[in-house]
């Protein structure tokens, strides 16, 4: 005499992912050396990235994290949380593997490609570029563009065997891999080379109207932007320019170390309408652009172990619950009187409680409280009761929704494994919070454990 | 209440959602409104459920009372070309300068000139007026950038010191920092009940005010239904299952019993109503931190099936009865 209809399983298990993700054999993995997890913005791409790191580490790997902008306490239960821009071995780990990781600082990036091409006088001028201290503390794209090229520098010291890399809050997931190219033909781009060579484009006769023209572009864009931007603006990209190789070819090089065999994307999203929209999105430019995608990671997904309780017959049974005290005022007896299949077995109290504490509706007069109280009591419990149901009922209710949103990804990317990783309550802020995150992601079963009937 | 309403908030927190609730709520009987969008994802649209916006003031929705609505998505290119052409009279050369990259050359070399344009334009939203004399608008609602960027893209007048001491650009930013700081201006903030975003949100009202840019009100936006109380959690706690059992039982659930129905649910059951013990408590420090910021707070409830047409409606009735409007 199950009381749940035989399909309220079904329904909340009709469809099941097309592929599992395995994050282990994929960890574990030696030809496995570079991971980015790429995603919208509050999906917990930085605490997947760090979760991801610290399994793999306590797998046995030499492994560095790579993140952009974690949260403070996240970044402080790894131990970088000054921004030094170099990658610091995190304490805590277990087993053979190493964990290294550092935040990246976008600035000193950017000083440390300068200093590294230019010698002392010519970087010194660089770095004292009014247009370039912009341009490397603000510029939309350069945090993208340094994130890329930290991760070509951490590649090619080859001092860890897998960098994990998480990707900037963008405002798209998208920009990420726009951003560097954007830049870079931004400063490789005509209209620079135009505005910085002015008289090599006079010499040649054919292009005499489009000269006329630009004279009068740049008298424009130096009245409106100030002559001297301009100017700042030209002697940065000639002194760039001649102390190293073009923009475009740094872009170009990083780009090329995501398509490498070794490369595996991870896709995070929530399993959220929104979320996942942008995360189809990202699937089909990742296989556009030949980046090899891994999967997706499906954070924050909810499962109850009373899973077989649908919300409808939760709700109908806390208004069981509470409906009779509104019209009947004379105590805990009404809800029962509808019930009387149930009855007996209420009766009898469950074996490891004491008797003492049965105070149950059916038992009143009968404990050492008196009736009053313990109505109130009996009374407290019902409605207690009544208010886990509900909780219940949303619960499915929230269950029912990622379920539908997640088919409808499965069913536009039947090709892209999944791994489910079951929400935690809080925020992450210590190992132990990661490690728990790597098991979760690892296990792929977003169900809680079912009650434990010893 | 200030005629020019900029709304901002981490990513995520829906903060354009809460910009169009607010444009409604202000839209009350015979008053007119301007939801502005500055960062070109055409949010506006999407909530309205129309047709991408052009560059051009256009009636996009009625309130509940009559009031209308209009929106503006501003592309700053084009408001570029606009000002150009205002002082310059380019003419076909402006059309020129777009073709040769020349306008997105000068609004990325200079962020600032960007947002100048765009706050510029909707400063001037705020002080037009009909030649009757009368505003155009009651209210100039804007969908700004998020916590993080927002104190910047406002002090517009910093942004583009370094780069216009005279002449035109620098007299727009004058006028912009004029309206923007004066009372005329209220920035909201939007908010989750969540450890990040709130953070984000003290960090940027700390921000906004050492800019002496004035702040509004808190929104904190997608508050879940309190299902169970601090008694119910007490409860919780110290509750006896096999009690549980037998009102599930009660309920029609099946038997109390050691492996009946209803006691198979009890552990569940309470070990959902843990999970949601301790989001209570976080949610509660948060609460707390954002009430320390000295504000007026609002919430507004989580729409679970997601946000359309008809929840837009519902928030801007919550925003009226609150009394932001």
């Amino acid at each position: 005499m199950s009381p749940e209809p035989a399909h309220a399983q079904d329904t909340a298990r009709r469809l099941s992912p097309a592929r599992v993700l395995g994050v282990d054999p994929l960890l574990d993995d030696p030809a496995t050396r570079i991971v980015v997890c790429c995603g919208s913005g509050g999906v917990g791409k930085t605490t997947t990235a760090a979760a991801l790191g610290l399994r793999a580490a306590e797998r046995g790997r030499k492994v560095v994290v790579l993140t952009i902008d974690p949260a403070r306490r996240l970044a402080q239960s790894m131990g970088i949380d000054s921004l030094d821009n170099t990658p610091r071995r995190v304490k805590g780990v277990d087993g053979d593997g190493e964990l290294h990781a550092m935040m990246l600082d976008m600035k000193r990036t950017f000083d440390e490609i300068v200093e590294a091409h230019a010698d002392g006088e010519r970087a010194a001028a660089i770095l004292n570029n009014p247009f370039y201290q912009s341009l490397s503390a603000g510029f939309a794209g350069t945090q993208e563009y340094m994130a890329m090229e930290k991760l070509g520098q951490l590649r090619a010291r080859d001092e860890w065997d897998l960098i994990v890399v998480d990707t900037p809050p963008s405002r798209s997931a998208l920009d990420f891999l726009d951003a560097p190219k954007r830049l870079g033909s931004f400063l490789d781009g005509r209209l620079i080379r135009l505005l910085t060579a002015p008289a090599k484009l006079g010499g040649r006769a054919g292009m005499k109207f489009l000269n006329v023209g630009m004279s009068m572009m740049t008298g424009t864009l130096g009245k409106l932007l100030g002559g001297q931007l301009l100017k700042d603006v030209q002697t940065f990209v000639a002194a760039m320019d001649t102390t190293f190789g073009g923009f475009r070819t740094r872009a170009d090089a990083t780009y090329r170390l995501l398509q490498a065999p070794g490369t595996a994307f991870l896709v995070v999203a929530a399993p959220e309408r929104d979320a996942l929209r942008e995360a189809a999105y990202f699937v089909q430019r990742l296989a556009a652009e030949d980046m090899p995608l891994a999967g997706l990671v499906l954070n924050r997904v909810h499962g109850s172990g009373a899973a077989r309780l649908s919300a409808e017959r939760a709700l109908a049974a806390a208004e069981n619950l509470v409906e009779p005290r509104i019209v009947d005022q004379d105590g805990g007896k009404a809800g029962l009187r509808n019930s009387p299949d149930t009855y007996g077995s209420s009766d009898s109290p469950a074996p490891e409680s004491p008797a003492g504490e049965s105070s149950g509706p059916p038992a009143s007069g009968t404990g050492s409280p008196g009736p009053d109280q313990e109505d109130e009591g009996a009374q407290g419990v019902e409605q207690l009761t009544a208010g886990l149901l509900r909780l219940h009922a949303e619960r499915m209710q929230l269950l029912s929704r990622e379920q539908r949103t997640r088919d409808r990804f499965t069913a536009l990317h039947p090709e892209v494994a999944v791994a489910e990783v079951a929400a935690l309550p809080g925020d992450v802020h210590d190992l132990a919070g990661l490690r728990d995150i790597g098991d979760r992601l690892a296990a792929n079963r977003p169900e809680l454990p079912e009650a434990a009937v010893d | 209440m200030s005629r020019l309403q900029v709304v901002s908030g981490k990513g995520g927190t829906g903060k354009t959602t809460v910009a169009a609730a607010l444009a409604l709520a202000l839209a009350t009987e015979g008053k007119r409104t301007l939801l502005v969008e500055v960062e070109g994802r055409q949010g506006i649209a999407q909530l309205f459920e129309t047709e991408a916006l052009p560059y051009e003031e256009r009636k996009i929705a009625v309130a509940p009372g009559g009031g209308e609505v209009y929106a503006l998505a501003i592309d700053p290119e084009l408001a570029l070309l606009d000002y150009l052409q205002m002082f310059y009279k380019l003419g076909g050369a402006g059309r020129a300068l777009k073709k040769l990259g020349a306008i997105d050359f000068a609004t990325t070399i200079a962020p600032g000139l960007r947002d100048v344009l765009l706050t510029g334009k909707a400063c001037e939203a705020v002080r037009r007026k009909d030649k009757a004399g009368r505003f155009a608008y009651d209210y100039v609602v804007m969908d700004a950038p998020p916590t993080g960027r927002i104190t910047r893209f406002l002090n517009v007048n910093d942004e583009v010191a370094g780069l216009a001491k005279i002449g035109p650009i620098h007299n727009q930013a004058q006028a912009v920092m004029r309206v923007l700081k004066s009372p005329e201006t209220a920035v909201h903030l939007v908010t989750l009940l969540e450890e990040m975003p709130v953070q984000e949100t003290a960090d940027g009202i700390a921000e906004l005010r050492a800019a002496k840019l004035p702040v509004g009100r808190i929104i904190v936006n997608m508050v879940r239904p309190e299902v169970l109380d601090a008694e119910d959690l007490e409860l919780v706690r110290g509750v006896p299952r096999s009690s549980v059992a037998r009102s599930l039982s009660a309920a029609g659930l099946g038997g109390a019993r050691r492996g009946g129905n209803a006691e198979k649910l009890v552990a569940p059951l309470l070990q959902q109503a843990e999970e949601y013990a301790e989001r209570y408590a976080l949610e509660h420090e948060q609460r707390a931190v954002l009430a320390e910021q000295g504000l007026p707070l609002h919430e507004l409830p989580l729409h679970a099936e997601g946000m359309d047409l008809a929840g837009l409606y519902e928030l801007a009735t919550e925003l009226r009865e609150q009394g932001l409007s």
